[in-house]
């Protein structure tokens, strides 16, 4: 619909209420993915393995089986063969076939009746190995005598020739590259490096699978999806996906990490090997940050062209990532995103999905956004000093617009980048006068937001109070915001709403909440259903009016003549309608499915201050602003939440959050303790500024907004850090032994 | 591995259970009392979620053996609300957003509210030092300290 | 495993004499318990000290001392105020461990006998001169703090030994300390490098000293250069000057995931003229 078309001012978009599932979330209620129990339960341990890469030789369970209540043990013999694709690429991350292909790769599982019982049968498997060399570094993985990983697993996209751990390549671009940089004043390149981060959720993996011989299962799971659960267990297991009913728990978190399967198809694979008893898994945090799925680290060249007034002529970014063993580093969108808020004329991206002895990586907020903005941001930092111009200005200069071709080839639609760094400049934050050791850096960032197959029911209630069923777990607020609209739309109150986050047997398939889509399409679609349910409303109205339903409108939660010649009847509410429905025509709903379109991108910029010890290196944050095009802020309160939760784990990835390997391959980092994420000490105040470019895409101007405040920390930081050091850190996390030797270098 | 009998008092509530000595508190308010509003995060004192008062302290539940809590006082976040009164801060994380998947929650409220009972009146930093053992990663914190102050506030109010 | 609560050190001691298998004591439980979680130790029997009367009990001693239980938890030593004035630097040592809530349950004792050369407390104790009182199947001894760790996980305690508890000397007058450490963040984390300095002074003369790095080598370190690069002066430039030296010297650091070997040395000469400042302005009675 076209801009003007949207409502200005609302009733209840735009409040901020208290979440409907706050009460059980403060007091201990609310069940978590490790919080159910069923009769006659089991517990399931997974046998891990302690090499990088290793060929399995031998499994020898029958110590384990020996032990008093162990019920079962699975191996990889124990699930089908022949699949293929991305199927086998889940299978075999599910259990190890001939190799093991990383320190914590599940090589078979055991279910007992306690946990401890479970954990000793596990260590009591015995697994004889045939060590092989291992890589770890993506730098060393693309060299074309490193180990290899898997023969033929490259797709098509990769030519002949390459290095053999290269699984795809991309090369794409616009313009005449050449012309683009002879026309600069200015031409520098750079290689940047960031390290693999873990998304960190609080809670680990947690589920109970239930399965029987007939084929029939359930599962209760901590996922940002239950269809892909479904979908992905059914697959591994060789199961038909309509007799696998998923319900999803609460969730603690998950950030991309729990849009995907671990031990899940396990729990029920126990399950259907012990006789259909129902077997629960939880993940301890080392498992968590062993085997499940951490983003890619990168290896990153950029180039770029500037003239002396700030204009960029031309870009080069040439990336390599490694997303573990399996195929799927997000290189793509790494590149997609890197220039992405900037109007280039000539561009060129080259990418490298390089396989290396690493878990298989999972989405993790922004897939690949941060590591591009890191290289691209830092460099447009270093050109804007060694030119003398302001970043502020030259990001301005450059900015992309409504109707420009974005880097990654679509056309922008409505965006508010220019709105989102002019309301950054004007921010008080910029004016506050840095002491000695202290320096602020500002970077952009971008994520293009997504849609995704949703499905969505509204079903008013017998007094007229409506019950909505979403298929995308609440990991943030979504309820809040989803019942604020649904209320806004059916002119009721916002208490009046109930927002259901259902198994899978209830709707149609719905992707996960990933993609910042939650509140963008599971809304849309639940305002699209309650104008299905409206509709109906003024069509029982009009029957019992004895008028044409094209003649009853909807206003404020009630039916009503539309203008006097409709007829004169009293406004006949909601309440009314609903306490009827029996005998007015049954039961009232409304429904919508789809993959919506309009999903709109999102644009930010963030500012830091940071001051760096110059006697340790290390680097205290000092102030911090966000600034974000939500296109409309339905729940503002969560969506400050959402660009303070990304500003942190940007910052975290900046300073201090890193996987660290031993020489023999094993992750030596696989406590909190030593993968640091922030603690509340460690962080300033973080200041947000919403703004809001309307989305034409959806009713209510929505565009996601979860993704793209982890994307500018990254290089905001490292800018920040060198305008208060002078030093010029390329490689992450910019730990403080990194920052002094740097320091030291440079005198 | 023979089981060791321990009654303690939960929230008020004599409360008993058979612990296997390798058990945490923390497991057994989960797996023997049915208390699962305590959560684990990691198991290894790293990040707070587990948080619960042991004799009035407030410690880590993962750190504690089950058999440790014999004649002891646990308080868990099952028992702050009292009388269906929720505690100003659980009235005050709500109203302020202070939580997203809200894992973290009960540990942290757990541990605000040994703060507060410290020290009425805290600073910004106070808090953020107390609550450095009770990791988030969704909120980035502001709104927990923003929502610890104002309960802090009202409580004054109040007293 | 089996969990024992005796009633006395002598009993725990025997106790642990007589177990076949692998034993470990539980003080505060806040490493035993990670251990047993990760499966690193699986021990047999499990002895509970604190159930021991006087074992969560600070007293002073005849001596001006101060005697600390096995059982006293980091929040206890920072909530009393008199040990806090005579030993600033051991309670902020103790205070550093771990978070908020593991200060409810951790130890001195247990943070020593943990035996990592990172332990942020056993530097303060080491530089304060305190020594254990250790319970054994045959009597009791005394050692100096800095005899008990003999190499990352290990100690001198011999098959049934048990501290019973530590014992601080008398601060005496114009005394000062202070421990400082180096971490990433601002909490949580284990140190990269730690630093305790203990001196005394007359007038603005350095009388005594003892300087201590933790981190920096298999053990926690007494660096009597270090001490005496301090004895004699007014803590001027060219005696921290000679510290920083003296500190960095001391070194013999690893690289793992935690630090470089570099970072670690450079940083040992930071932190120790750092603390010695601290410790020495509380000696002179001044603020800090
Ligand atoms: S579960 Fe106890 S501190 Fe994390
Ligand atoms: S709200 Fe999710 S971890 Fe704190």
């Amino acid at each position: 619909m076209p801009k003007d078309e949207l409502k200005a001012e609302f009733r209840l978009v735009g409040t901020r209420p208290n979440r409907p599932d706050g009460l059980d979330k403060v007091t201990g209620r609310a069940r978590y993915g490790a919080d159910a129990t069923l009769p006659g339960m089991l517990w399931g341990a997974v046998v891990r393995s302690p090499h990088a890469h290793a060929k399995i030789v031998k499994i020898d369970a029958s110590k384990a089986l020996a032990l008093d209540g162990v019920k079962a043990v699975v191996t990889r013999a124990d699930l089908p063969t022949g699949l293929t694709g991305e199927d086998w690429n889940l299978q075999e991350n599910t259990l190890a076939g001939e190799k093991a292909l990383y320190d914590g790769h599940a090589v078979a599982a055991v279910a007992a009746t306690s946990r401890l019982l479970a954990e000793e049968a596990a260590r009591l498997v015995e697994v004889t190995y045939e060590v092989l060399p291992h890589v770890i570094d993506v730098d060393d993985a693309i060299r074309p005598d490193a180990p290899v990983i898997r023969e033929g697993a490259a797709d098509a996209s990769v030519p002949p020739g390459m290095p053999p751990n290269v699984v795809r390549y991309l090369d794409f671009g616009r313009g005449d590259i050449d012309a683009g940089f002879a026309a600069a004043d200015l031409v520098r390149e750079q290689t940047y490096k960031t390290e693999a981060t873990h998304q960190g959720y609080i809670e680990p993996h947690a589920c109970v699978g239930q399965l029987g011989a007939d084929g029939k299962g359930e599962m209760w799971v901590c996922t940002q999806g239950q269809w892909y659960i479904r979908k992905m267990c059914s697959a591994v297991l060789g199961l038909e996906a309509a007799q696998l009913r998923v319900t999803p728990s609460e969730i603690g978190g998950g950030f991309g990490g729990k849009t995907t399967i671990f031990m899940e198809p396990l729990s029920l694979a126990l399950s259907r090997k012990a006789g259909g008893r129902p077997v629960k898994i939880v993940m301890s945090r080392s498992e968590v940050l062993r085997a499940t799925g951490p983003t890619a680290s990168a290896s990153m060249d950029v180039k770029i062209g500037m003239k002396k007034d700030g204009t960029i002529t031309a870009g080069r970014a040439e990336f390599r990532m490694q997303g573990g063993a399996f195929p799927g580093s997000p290189v793509a969108e790494g590149l997609y995103c890197a220039f992405a808020p900037y109007a280039i004329p000539a561009l060129q991206h080259i990418g490298y999905d390089v396989l290396a002895n690493r878990p298989k990586c999972a989405a993790y907020r922004a897939p690949g956004s941060p590591m591009g903005a890191f290289a691209v941001e830092s460099l447009i930092d270093e050109m804007c000093r060694e030119l003398g111009l302001d970043p502020m200005a030259v990001r301005l200069k450059n900015a992309v617009r409504e109707g420009d071709t974005a880097s990654y080839g679509a056309t922008f639609g409505s965006i508010g980048l220019i709105e989102t760094l002019e309301a950054t400049a004007a921010h008080p934050n910029l004016a506050v006068p840095l002491g000695p050791n202290q320096g602020r850096g500002i970077a952009s960032g971008f994520w293009f937001n997504h849609a995704g197959e949703t499905s969505v029911t509204l079903a008013i209630g017998e007094d007229g109070t409506a019950t909505v069923s979403v298929g995308t777990p609440d990991i943030g607020g979504s309820r809040a915001s989803i019942a604020l609209m649904t209320a806004e739309t059916l002119g009721i109150r916002y208490e009046d709403v109930r927002v259901n986050i259902v198994e899978t047997g209830a709707l149609g398939v719905n992707e996960p909440t990933h993609g910042s889509r939650a509140t963008f399409a599971s809304g849309k679609a639940a305002v699209i259903a309650a104008e299905a349910a409206i509709r109906e409303m003024c069509n029982r109205a009009a029957a019992e009016w004895g008028i044409e339903p094209e003649a009853v409108e909807w206003v404020q939660g009630a039916a009503q003549p539309a203008g006097p010649n409709a007829g004169k009847f009293p406004p006949m509410s909601i309440a009314e309608i609903a306490s009827k429905m029996g005998g007015t025509g049954g039961p009232i709903s409304g429904h919508h499915e789809s993959v919506p379109d309009g999903f709109g991108a999102s644009f930010g910029a963030h500012v830091v201050d940071v001051e760096v010890d110059p006697e340790t290196g290390r680097t205290t944050v000092l102030r911090y602003l966000v600034v974000q095009d939500a296109g409309r802020a339905i729940h503002p309160a969560y969506v400050e939440g959402q660009y303070q939760g990304g500003a942190a784990q940007g910052i975290g990835w900046a300073l201090n959050e890193e996987y660290i390997y031993g020489k023999d391959g094993r992750l030596q980092n696989t406590v909190f303790l030593d993968y640091r994420i922030p603690v509340a000490s460690d962080l300033p105040p973080i200041d947000t500024v919403i703004v809001e470019v309307p989305n034409p895409g959806h009713p209510y101007g929505v565009r996601g907004v979860g993704e793209t405040g982890i994307t500018p920390p990254l290089p905001a930081i490292a800018n920040a850090i060198h305008a208060a050091t002078g030093v010029r850190l390329r490689h992450l996390p910019m730990t403080p032994p990194k920052i002094l030797a740097a320091m030291k270098t440079k005198g | 591995m023979s089981r060791i009998h321990v009654t303690t008092t939960v929230n008020g509530d004599t409360v008993e259970f058979l612990a296997d000595p390798r058990e945490t508190l923390l497991d057994c308010l989960r797996d023997h009392v049915g208390l699962t509003g305590s959560k684990e995060g990691c198991g290894t004192g790293d990040c707070g979620a587990c948080s619960v008062r042991l004799d009035g302290t407030l410690v880590c539940s993962c750190l504690v053996l089950g058999v440790e809590a014999q004649g002891r006082t646990v308080e868990t976040i099952e028992g702050m609300a009292t009388g269906g009164e929720l505690h100003p801060l659980q009235r005050k994380f709500i109203e302020h957003a202070a939580l997203q998947c809200g894992f973290c929650t009960p540990g942290i409220l757990v541990a605000a509210k040994a703060l507060l009972e410290k020290n009425a009146n805290p600073t910004d930093t106070e808090i953020r030092y107390w609550l450095a053992g009770n990791l988030c990663r969704c909120t980035g914190y502001d709104k927990i300290i923003r929502a610890v102050q104002d309960a802090a506030a009202e409580m004054r109010g109040a007293a | 495993m089996r969990y024992h609560a005796p009633q006395t050190f002598e009993e725990a001691a025997q106790l642990a004499a007589q177990a076949p298998g692998v034993t470990r004591f539980l003080a505060g439980g806040t490493d035993v318990l990670v251990q047993l979680r990760a499966a690193m130790v699986r021990p047999d029997d499990l002895i509970d000290i604190k159930k021991i009367p006087g074992t969560a009990e600070i007293s002073r001693t005849a001596d001006e001392g101060w005697r600390i239980g096995v059982a006293v938890a980091g929040a206890q030593l920072g909530a009393h105020a008199g040990l806090k004035a005579d030993w600033p630097g051991v309670v902020e040592g103790m205070e550093l461990v771990g978070s908020t809530q593991v200060q409810g349950r951790a130890t001195l004792t247990g943070n020593l006998c943990n035996g990592s050369p990172a332990a942020d407390s056993v530097p303060g104790l080491v530089a304060a001169g305190a020594v254990a009182e250790i319970t054994g199947p045959t009597g009791k001894r005394t050692v100096a703090v800095e005899d008990i760790p003999t190499g990352p996980g290990r100690t001198s305690l011999t098959k049934g030994e048990v501290i019973s508890a530590l014992l601080l000397p008398p601060r005496g007058a114009h005394g000062g300390d202070a421990y400082l450490r180096f971490i990433p963040r601002t909490e949580m984390d284990i140190a990269v490098v730690g630093c305790a300095v203990s001196l005394t002074v007359e007038g603005a003369t350095i009388t005594a000293a003892r300087v201590v790095l933790g981190a920096v080598a298999p053990t926690v370190r007494l660096v009597p250069d270090a001490a005496k690069a301090i004895i004699g002066t007014a803590l001027d430039d060219a005696a921290l000057a000679a510290l920083t030296k003296a500190a960095e010297a001391a070194c013999s650091p690893i690289d793992d995931k935690r630090g470089t070997i570099a970072f670690r040395t450079e940083v040992a000469g930071v932190l120790a003229r750092r603390a010695a400042r601290i410790a020495y302005d509380r000696a002179r009675g001044g603020k800090q």
